[in-house]
Formats: structure tokens, sequence, C-alpha cells
């Protein structure tokens, strides 16, 4: 046990920050994400700047073009990005759940096909999964593929696609056997969201913004050398999506809320009367970030050993979504009815934050995960 | 940054919880305890962040917490946490020798009040003065833990220092191991009690509580941990790592005890179960010092500069 970064990530740290220094717009610091995120060219110019010095796909394999680095590398990527408050890869999609899938399930051809241009951001991507009847239940898709000689045709409707309407490429989950058997009748397809019968849009949320899109498709061809893995077999495919989802997520998340954590104590600085409930409950929000801090680096241990993300990974997600929400709503209650207005900050990210607990495994979802899978309880269905 | 346990430290909890179920197994008779302190000198746990030319291990304090969890984990009756946790800070290296070879049971007095009076041999009190432990002993929540008033005589000065993060450090592991019991007993009961022919279990208002607790157990582990290397290293975030981990750890604990009497149904709050025994002692540890609101406002103190509060 050793909480110190050891030489050589002390290192990498302080190459990383000397980067952020030179490459990093002052400007283009403390974005509060949403629809900034997709603002201009900024994005893609951004991400190829962490392509190009090497810091896109830190944990790929060398192989994928990947720097190889051991997970405390990108643990300190994202701690780091998130302090000098940097706009992340826009290629998040590809990089923590496209990516890692094709590398598990995909042809020789399909890692070449994609994966470089991923780290490059050349290609974003975005997830069909969710459907209007299919949430939570994502066996129940309904976004039909049929096999017509060396070609799927897809039609169907996915929604809450984030990076839809800037996205090339979908990773989509499809129904290709209507009357198969459950979980055994889905078959993964990469989609090329430029195809003629793709059309984007965009999903108008509850802070006015559309960062979610709905995507439908009509009578779209996509060739058989796109599929994923064994028609009928998309059920694992997208389990292994999802557990890459939710094992990259926590290190990001976490960082995440180092930040609003930071601007809470500022506002409590700024704005508090010095009441004890008030300085309460900020103490209790800085003392979750610890933990999940440090839950996070005992989970590292597990994920450098195995290569993949335990289900213990809920547990971040899960408590992370549950206190972005308290925090977000404290740092706009303590600055009084001054925090009623649009600050550019808080006001967006307080009406963001209700969509945590629902987006990546609603919280209901998550604690029947902990409670099957890692409690080992009695499965409910 | 490396967040685990070494091969011999992995060692030694496992060792721990072998001895530990075998000698303080669930359906023992807790009204007859022993606290077995020849045998823990033995084993060397109680000088095991003592030198090694004292009679000690000459390990540190991580090893000692991996020790706490276990023996909140085991509901273990004796005074190590006193000894130990509290104690050990203070003495000089004859003190110190006395422990590790189990000759010797310590406490110091908290808030007017001293865990254990009557079955520890010394007392430290008065800002690092030795007394021998004497005075009017009274039950508390946990009939293991008794507090006395002392009776101050014949007081000596000790060379060493009272080091609260390590106080509450050493609470904080002990309420994990609580939490993790009152959990894997809620666990083991839903999982075998069958209503309207199912596992209770299955029933989402009875499992989310316990995907709760886990949940909080996890985060509380996490933070005794942390807390217990910024003890073990003398790192500067050691005072508040401390509280945050005993403010936190404390409640979970509490927590996880009464959503296990819950899940227990009437089981649960019989004295015969033995769930009561894990709540009172979460109760025991929760009160024992600064509670969580106060610690909080020392980290609010800590964190946000201007103190305002304790």
């Amino acid at each position: 046990m050793d909480l110190h970064d050891t030489p050589a990530e002390a290192a990498f740290r302080a190459e990383l920050r000397a980067w952020l220094e030179e490459n990093l717009p002052a400007d283009r610091r403390g974005l509060r994400g949403g629809e900034q995120r997709f603002d201009g060219s900024f994005g893609r110019e951004w991400s190829r700047k962490l392509y190009e010095a090497g810091y896109a796909g830190l944990t790929w394999p060398e192989e994928y073009g990947g720097a190889g680095a051991p997970y405390s590398h990108q643990a300190i990527f994202l701690e780091e990005t998130a302090r000098a408050q940097a706009p992340a890869h826009v290629g998040v999609i590809g990089l923590g759940m496209a990516g890692p899938t094709i590398m598990v399930h995909g042809t020789g051809a399909q890692k070449e096909r994609y994966l470089d241009r991923i780290l490059s951001a050349d290609e974003i991507w975005c997830q069909g999964f969710s459907e209007p009847d299919a949430g939570s239940d994502l066996a129940a898709v309904r976004t039909r593929a049929e096999r017509h000689g060396e070609t799927y045709v897809v039609n169907g409707q996915k929604v809450w696609s984030s990076f839809a309407h800037i996205a090339d490429w979908c990773i989509l989950v499809t129904n290709s056997d209507p009357d198969g058997k459950r979980y055994r009748n889905l078959t993964y397809l990469l989609v090329d969201m430029h195809a003629p019968g793709v059309e984007v849009r965009p999903l108008r949320q509850i802070t006015g913004e559309a960062e979610f899109n709905e995507i439908f498709f009509s009578d779209v061809e996509v060739p058989v050398e796109n599929r994923l893995d064994e028609e009928g077999n998309g059920w694992a495919v997208a389990m292994t999506t999802l557990m890459h989802e939710r094992g990259t997520l926590g290190f990001a998340l976490t960082a995440q809320l180092e930040v609003g954590v930071d601007r809470l104590l500022e506002v409590a600085r700024e704005h508090g009367d010095g009441n004890a409930l008030d300085r309460d409950r900020v103490a209790r929000e800085w003392v979750e970030l610890q933990a999940l801090r440090y839950t996070n680096y005992r989970a590292l241990t597990t994920y450098e050993r195995t290569g993949v993300p335990g289900p213990e990974g809920s547990v971040a997600k899960l408590r992370w979504s549950e206190q972005n929400q308290r925090l977000t709503k404290l740092g706009r209650e303590l600055r009084g009815t001054e925090g009623l207005l649009d600050d550019g900050w808080w006001h967006y990210q307080q009406l963001r934050s209700r969509g945590n607990t629902i987006e990546a495994g609603t919280s209901e979802v998550l604690r029947n995960i902990i409670a099957e899978r890692v409690l080992g309880l009695p499965k409910s269905r | 940054m490396d967040f685990s346990f070494t091969d011999e430290q992995q060692e030694l909890k496992r060792e721990a919880r072998r001895w530990l179920t075998e000698r303080y197994p669930l359906d023992r008779d807790f009204e007859a305890e022993d606290d077995r302190w020849g045998e823990l000198a033995e084993l060397g746990w109680l000088g095991v962040s003592v030198p090694e030319e004292e009679g000690g291990a000459g390990l540190g304090f991580v090893e000692e917490a991996i020790l706490l969890e276990e023996l909140g984990y085991a509901l273990y009756p004796g005074p190590y946490l006193a000894t130990v946790g509290y104690a050990l800070p203070l003495l000089g290296p004859e003190e110190r020798m006395q422990v590790a070879a189990g000759e010797t049971r310590w406490s110091v007095e908290i808030h007017g009040l001293v865990p254990w009076l009557g079955s520890v041999d010394l007392v430290e009190a008065d800002g690092g003065t030795a007394y021998p432990a004497a005075g009017e002993e009274l039950p508390t929540v946990d009939p293991t833990r008794p507090l006395g008033r002392l009776e101050r005589g014949g007081g000596t000065p000790l060379p060493g220092k009272r080091s609260l993060p390590r106080m509450r450090a050493a609470d904080a592991c002990e309420a994990v191991g609580i939490a993790q019991r009152a959990l894997e007993l809620g666990i083991a009961h839903v999982s075998s009690r069958e209503q309207f022919g199912r596992p209770i279990g299955v029933y989402q208002a009875v499992s989310h509580a316990l995907a709760d607790t886990y949940a909080d157990v996890e985060l509380a582990r996490s933070l005794a941990y942390w807390a217990a290397w910024c003890v073990a290293t003398g790192d500067e975030q050691a005072a508040v790592a401390a509280a945050a981990a005993k403010s936190f750890a404390a409640e979970a604990a509490v927590a996880a005890c009464e959503r296990s009497i819950q899940v227990h149904g009437g089981t649960g709050f019989t004295w015969e179960h033995p769930l009561h025994r894990f709540y009172k002692r979460a109760l025991w540890l929760q009160g024992m010092g600064a509670s969580p609101a106060r610690l909080r406002a020392q980290v609010a103190d800590l964190v946000l500069g201007s103190p305002v509060s304790v």
C-alpha cells in the first residue's frame, strides 16, 4: 500500500501537466459540458491533439495503436485533465465502449478498419442500445435486422443516443430473429451513420439543450462484414460494452466530481454565512468524494490484474450520480436568491444531474446488479 | 500508487479471520466472554507496531488496521482497541515491551470516561499522565464495553502523546468490520428465508436495502484504509482523513446493522440472535469521542478554512 505516485507515475503526471499548460487555451478551460462539447471544430481538433501527444487510448494495447500504459496512467490522465478543467476527447463512446468491444469480439479486418480512427477522432461513435420500449430491459429491443444475402436490412428506432448528431458510426443492438429465444435473438452491428435511411433527430432535454438524439433506421443496408461476432450472439457482445462502460467510468466520474466539489468549496467560502448545517452538508460531499476516489484506487488493483472491470464498478456509478445531484443542488442553494440565475455553471449542472441516475444504467438497475452479481442474492426474474 | 495489501498483509488478514472465527463463533456464550489476552500476545497482535528490539513485530498501523477490522467482524470483546488503538503512542519503550508481552492492558480517559476501566491495568489521563486503573465502572449500550470514572492516584508522566487521527482511524476500522458482518448476516437471512414461496431476497424493497449497505461498506472501507495509511506514514492529511473515515464508517456501521435488523424481520429484534450485539457495538463506536457531526465540522474547518466550531 503506497498512495504516492511511483517514479514512473510521477513523471507521467508532470509531463501531462506541462503538456496541458502549453496546449490548452485558457478560454477552453472550465467548460460546463452539454452542447459546448460539440462546439464547432474544436472538439475534434482537441481530440486530435490528445491523440498526437499519445494521450488517447492510454490503456489500449500497443498493437491497436494505444500506449499500452497501466490503468493507473489512465487514472492520472483523468485526474489531471479534470483539475485543468480540460475538455474530454469527443470520442468517448468509441474509446470507452466501441473500441474495447471491437478488441474483444472483432475480426482482424474489423480491428484494422476501426480502432486507429477511434483514437485519432477521425471517426466519432455513438451508441444505439435503448429504444422507446426497451430501456433497462435491453433484451427486448425491436430494431429489426433482416438478412438478405450479404446484407442486413435495418429498420427501427433508438433513443438517448449522445453524440449521434456528430457521429460517423453506431454500435447497434438489433433483433435478428423476432421469433427466437430471448437473449439469443440479438445481433450486434457496426452501422455507418452516413448511410441512406439513417436519420438523427435531436432530443431537447430538461436543460433546454440537445445532447441526446433519437435515431431512425429505414431500410438501412448494413454489410454482413459489419457484424460483430456471430448472428444471435449480440447479447454477449452488448454485455462486454456495458461492462466497459461502467468500468472505465469510475475515474472519469470521480474526476468530474472533484471539479464540482472544488467549486462547491469556493461557493461555500464566498456565500456561506458559517451556519453549521450548510458546513455539514459541504463536508459530507467532500468526505463522499474521497470515499469514491479511494474506492476507485482499490478497484484499480483488481482491474490491473484481470483487465476486466468487476461489477463493483456499479457502486461508483450509483453513488456518483446521487452525489452529483446533491452537490449541484447545494451549489445552487448556497448562493441564495442569486442561485436562481443562469450563472453558466451551477444552473446547467443541477438540471443536467437529474439524468445521472437514469443514464448508463438506472439506479434501480444498478442496485439489482449489486444485489444479484455482487451479493449473490436470488434473482428477481 | 498502489492501494492494495501486500501478500504478508493478506496472510495476516486470513490468519486473523481464521483464528477469530474459531475462538469467537457467533453461537458462543456472549455472557461469559474471555479476552484471551495471552493468546493475542503469542500471536504477536499486541506488538504489531512495537519495534522488534522491544519484543514487537516492527510493523505499522496498516497491519493494526487489518486486525482491528477483523476484531470488529468477530465482535471481539477485549480492550485491544484501547490498548493498541488508543494508548500505544503515549508509551515509552518499557511500557511498550509490557504491552507486546501481554503483561498490561491500557486505556485512556475520553470526555471524562474510561473504556474498560474495570479490566485494564493502567489509564492515561490529564494530557499524558498514567494512573493505575481504579474507580467505578458503568454499563454502556455495549455490554462488552463498559465505561468508568477514573479515581486518580499515583500518577506518573508518560513520554508520548495521544494521536487523535490514530484513535479515529482505529474506530473506523472496527466499524467497517461490524458493518461487513451485519451485511453478511443480512445476505444469508434473505437468501434462505422464504415467504410467498420465494426467498425474500428476490424482493427489491429487501435487496436494494442490502445493495445500499454494500455501497456504504465499500466506501467506508476505502476511507478507513486511506486514514490508516495516512496514520502509518505520518501523511499530512492524517487528521482530515481520520475525521472523514470515522464519521462515515461509524454512521455506515449503524445503518448497516439497522437495515440488517429490518430485513431479518422479528428474528433480528430478538435477544437470541447476535445481530443486536453488532448493532450495540456500532452505536458504541459512533458515540465514542467526537460525534460524526462534530467530526464533519472539523472536516469543514480543514477544507473550508475559517473555523467556526469545535
